[in-house]
């Protein structure tokens, strides 16, 4: 056994590949909250009145609202007056309006991580809004976009061009008083993705963000709000890394998604935020909102998400089943290590007749890394025949890290049908002996193992995605042995 | 081949290998014999590099090499096989993906090309239909919900898919009903040939009805006390170990 958790401390001394800082000059806010900030914040977008409005509202919902401490976290208090509110690249003035006037520097960040913007767009056909610290930079592919009706821009231009729609389901979703992060945000949020996909229209491409927080003492706000008018499709991609820092960064994410009538829309998602050293020090807290409304008949949501960053990570992604027949998928794999804690699942709303949930949580945890799976599944008195599946696995590397469940389930109609599966397993000093045995190494050993310990979730990703979600695995637990 | 000279080695405080030397040939079938607890499986892990036991003194060279430098999975890829006694269960990794990753970095190993998947598919049917298994064998995980003769099958089939040049078998016998006996011991003795040496570690005489052994060896306490032909082999299964103990201590 002595070898084995030798193997296991070893596991634990990767070092963070994207942990760099970019030198573009950043015009920030000071630290601090009130309503002065609010308002700033709004004037520099030039947003409407009603919206700056909206903003002093969720403003004075948060300050009545506590910070909530059920979570199976531990963390310093957050100090909400040392963060600062805003923060946008120099260049803004001037935005670029297309990637050849993007900031060389800005796009040899994307580099390091990996991430050729205008190569991967054009190879892989897929439209990339890039955002950088709070503001949008790039947005390529508008014009095949454009030529289906798909409307695929940042949350600031969304709110000048398209103010009805953002009205019409901005906090229709997450309200502003939702909870105590979903208010920050709702107050201050920055800026984010807006997309609209018309009635009967696929989308013609794929969609991807990725998000990058880059300023020092900077909390991002990021507001999401993708809206599937009948009938439609769409499959939205986010993928986030983060340079490395000694203070934690806040991060308080909302995305709503509204899907109508047979609509469909399909969210994964791909983080890999700084997590802190192997002390624990610096790494993201990540508080997000994350909720998806089935509000037509027979309408889809489904998330996917493959998560290996952040030092701390407080996060739901749910589904509210309105519509009859809808469906509500939730995909998901949890990376946690050293001291990383996750407090993570997911919500299934059954409110309409005949609605069905599927959940896979998969959690791996390393290090001395401790790791919850959140899961709600109501079944409303109205939502006769509705059906849920739940499956929750944990794999735990070595001795010193943990997994908890804790699933609720709260049945009001006599016909629902919930199940739920639940293991626990171990990566075993036998299993990887016998793999060397074979001529397999230790390394190659854990990431087979583990790639196979997730092939479900990572089957609902797109094709080149699930390429990247298996490698970044492979790097989250590079080192664990040897 | 492989040699092994004085070869002493313990797990925690216990002491199991007590000096223990066997030589092995290209082209031999060795079995080593003896009763419950005389080290037989411990020599097997020695072998194969397992951590847990620890070597206190002697040698064992493999190809000349000093085998006790490598690490497990270079002794796998220099063509040292372990067939498990307990063949452990990977959930969730197919059966066709550790076969395919174990036989690459042999390959790797030798500076070949990885293997394609038709090549590979169709060798690993051959070398099924040869061990009477089902093919859908290859899309499970490994050894998930197998049966106990199911599993030795698998450690066969890993076997005649590596070809190595000396394999160790750690009582595939034990567990098995005639006919998976009989199809094990057609995928070992496929296996036979002058460039590779094999070592069965069995309790009993009747695998060796079908593997025929050119040398038998009685193993007690740690210590080869007594080696011998086939014929040494029904001798034990008539006589039992006691005579040969009570012989080495006379």
């Amino acid at each position: 056994m002595s070898t084995e958790s030798e193997n296991i401390e070893g596991f634990v001394n990767r070092r963070y590949e994207h942990g760099f800082v970019t030198d573009i000059a950043t015009e920030s806010f000071p630290p601090g909250l009130d309503e002065n900030v609010v308002r700033a914040i709004s004037a520099r977008k030039n947003e409407p009145e009603w919206l700056l409005e909206w903003r002093l509202q969720a403003y004075r919902q948060w300050l009545e609202m506590k910070e909530p401490e059920w979570a199976h976290l531990h963390y310093p208090k957050i100090e909400y007056d040392q963060i600062s509110y805003f923060a946008a690249p120099k260049s803004d003035e001037d935005r670029p309006k297309s990637l050849d006037e993007v900031d060389p520097k800005l796009l040899e960040t994307y580099d390091k991580l990996g991430i050729p913007l205008h190569e991967r767009a054009r190879l892989a056909g897929v439209a990339v809004d890039a955002v950088f610290d709070s503001v949008s930079v790039a947005t390529t592919f508008k014009d095949k976009l454009a030529d289906a009706g798909v409307i695929f821009c940042s949350f600031s231009e969304a709110v000048i061009e398209h103010p009805e729609l953002v009205k019409q389901y901005l906090g229709s979703v997450v309200p502003r008083r939702d909870n105590y992060f979903a208010a920050l945000n709702s107050a201050v949020f920055s800026d984010g993705s807006f997309v609209y996909i018309p009635k009967g229209v696929r989308c013609p491409m794929e969609l991807s963000t990725y998000f990058r927080i880059n300023a020092a003492n900077t909390g991002q706000f990021e507001r999401t709000l993708i809206v599937a008018e009948e009938g439609s499709y769409v499959s939205y991609l986010e993928g986030c890394t983060a340079p490395m820092r000694d203070e934690n960064q806040l991060h308080a994410a909302i995305v709503e998604l509204v899907a109508l009538d047979d609509a469909e829309i399909k969210y994964s998602t791909v983080q890999n935020w700084y997590p802190g050293d192997e002390n624990g020090v610096g790494g993201i807290y990540n508080f997000v909102t994350k909720r998806g409304d089935c509000r037509g008949k027979n309408s889809k949501i489904s998330w996917t998400q493959v998560e290996t960053g952040s030092a701390i990570t407080w996060k739901y992604p749910s589904c509210l089943l309105r519509g009859e027949n809808s469906v509500g998928e939730f995909y998901s794999v949890a990376v946690t290590n050293n001291l990383q804690q996750a407090d993570t699942g997911t919500k299934m709303i059954h409110i309409g007749r005949n609605t069905r949930s599927t959940i896979v949580s998969k959690g791996i945890s390393a290090g001395r890394a401790q790791q919850s799976y959140r899961g709600l599944v109501r079944i409303m008195p109205q939502a006769a025949g509705a059906r849920n599946h739940t499956q929750c696995d944990s794999l735990l590397i070595g001795k010193n890290c943990g997994a908890h469940t804790f699933p609720y389930m709260e049945i009001k109609h006599p016909s629902a049908k919930v199940e739920h599966e639940a293991t626990t397993s171990k990566i075993s000093a036998d299993q990887l002996f016998y793999c060397r045995q074979r001529g397999i190494s230790e390394e190659d050993a854990v990431n087979m193992i583990v790639n196979g310990f997730c092939k479900e979730v990572f089957k609902e990703l797109p094709m080149e995605f699930a390429v990247e979600a298996q490698a970044l695995l492979n790097v989250s637990l590079e080192g664990a042995v040897g | 081949m492989l040699e092994i000279k004085n070869l002493k080695s313990r797990i925690g405080d216990s002491e199991i290998l007590r000096g223990l030397s066997l030589s092995v040939n290209a082209g031999e079938v060795h079995a080593i014999m003896g009763p419950n607890g005389s080290g037989k499986s411990t020599l097997a892990q020695v072998v194969a590099g397992h951590e847990d036991y620890e070597v206190t003194g002697g040698s064992v060279t493999f190809k000349g090499q000093d085998l006790l430098q490598l690490e497990p999975e270079e002794r796998a890829r220099n063509g040292i096989f372990l067939g498990f006694q307990y063949p452990v269960e990977i959930p969730g990794v197919n059966n066709a993906y550790l076969l395919k990753a174990a036989l690459n970095a042999k390959r790797k190993h030798q500076g070949i090309d990885e293997i394609d998947a038709f090549e590979f598919l169709k060798l690993a049917k051959e070398k099924m239909a040869m061990l009477g298994m089902d093919p859908k064998f290859l899309n499970r995980g490994v050894n998930e919900g197998f049966s106990g003769g199911e599993k030795k099958r698998n450690e066969i089939l890993q076997m005649a898919m590596l070809e190595p040049e000396l394999a160790i078998l750690d009582e595939t016998d034990s567990g098995l009903d005639i006919d998976a006996l009989k199809a094990v011991a057609q995928g070992v003795n496929s296996l036979r040939g002058p460039d590779r040496a094999i070592i069965l570690v069995t309790h009993y005489q009747r695998l060796l009805d079908y593997i025929e052994p050119d040398f038998v060896h009685v193993l007690s306490q740690g210590q080869i006390i007594k080696s011998g032909d086939k014929m040494l082999a029904h001798e034990l299964e008539e006589k039992g170990y006691d005579w040969v103990r009570e012989a080495a201590n006379g």
